[in-house]
């Protein structure tokens, strides 16, 4: 079954991840927070990648479904480097190791609700943009 | 320094997921995002381990930060769930988010204990 990956696909996500690792990582130093406090950086990277993986999987499942290297760079490379489930369990074991179980808890649920919020938003206002645009071409 | 060691910790995290993904959805199917929630699982295992076992701040920033970042993802979680409600699975979208959040804490909770183990 791995034998049907193409070298090209893995490269692509290889070097998505990267790039998007690397947005991740110029988050938490422009908005650095103290072990044990609310991470408004990683909030900020879960929240915004929804967003974007929102209108990126509209874009090429229901617009055009763009080059055979788009999902693999944008979506399961950038996005998937740029996001990350696993900061957020630290991040949550380390609140409540600290003993701020409540911020633990708030910010476990946040998260939750502000990254599929972000997506629906990203998946809804793609669809409409479109739906506009196309009823223009129609029109013109 | 730092940035590159998290990117390098990434461009193998990434591609492992996507592997990852690949191998889980040929033996369990599609009908359920497995995958994601393998990655996650494990690497969220693996990240609690590592923060704790590893003293050193550019072995963190590469494994921890940069692989396990990498081999983890919300933004793949956010849109199958949402999927899974647009398909009108409610149930489904819901135990996901709950699969993700439990499995996440209690493989965290497992590497918390294993790196103490260890470290003592």
């Amino acid at each position: 079954m791995l034998r049907a990956v193409s070298a090209s696909a893995l490269a692509a996500v290889a070097v998505g991840g990267a790039i998007g690792a690397s947005a991740r990582y110029g988050l938490t130093v422009a908005l650095p927070s103290e072990p044990g406090s609310f991470d408004l950086a990683t909030f900020t990277a879960n929240t915004a990648g929804g967003l974007l993986i929102g209108a990126l999987m509209i874009a090429i499942t229901e617009v055009a479904p763009g080059t055979r290297l788009v999902r693999p760079f944008l979506g399961v490379g950038v996005l998937g480097g740029f996001t990350t489930f696993s900061t957020y369990i630290v991040d949550i074991g380390r609140a409540a190791d600290a003993g701020a179980t409540f911020l633990a808890v708030a910010y476990a649920f946040a998260t939750m609700a502000a990254a599929l919020l972000a997506a629906a938003i990203g998946m809804v206002a793609t669809r409409r943009l479109v739906v506009r645009r196309r009823r223009g071409d129609e029109t013109a | 320094m730092t940035l590159l060691l998290v990117a390098a910790g990434a461009a193998f995290g990434a591609p492992a997921r996507f592997l990852t993904d690949l191998v889980v959805a040929h033996y369990a199917g599609r009908h359920l995002p497995w995958g994601t929630l393998a990655v996650n699982v494990f690497g969220s295992g693996l990240a609690v381990f590592l923060a704790v076992a590893l003293a050193s701040p550019g072995w963190t920033a590469l494994l921890v930060t940069g692989f396990c970042g990498g081999l983890t993802t919300y933004s793949t979680l956010s849109y199958e769930t949402l999927r899974l409600v647009e398909d009108g699975r409610w149930k489904h979208a819901l135990a996901n988010v709950a699969a993700n959040l439990a499995g996440g804490l209690a493989a965290g909770l497992i590497g918390f204990a294993l790196a103490h183990l260890i470290t003592g």
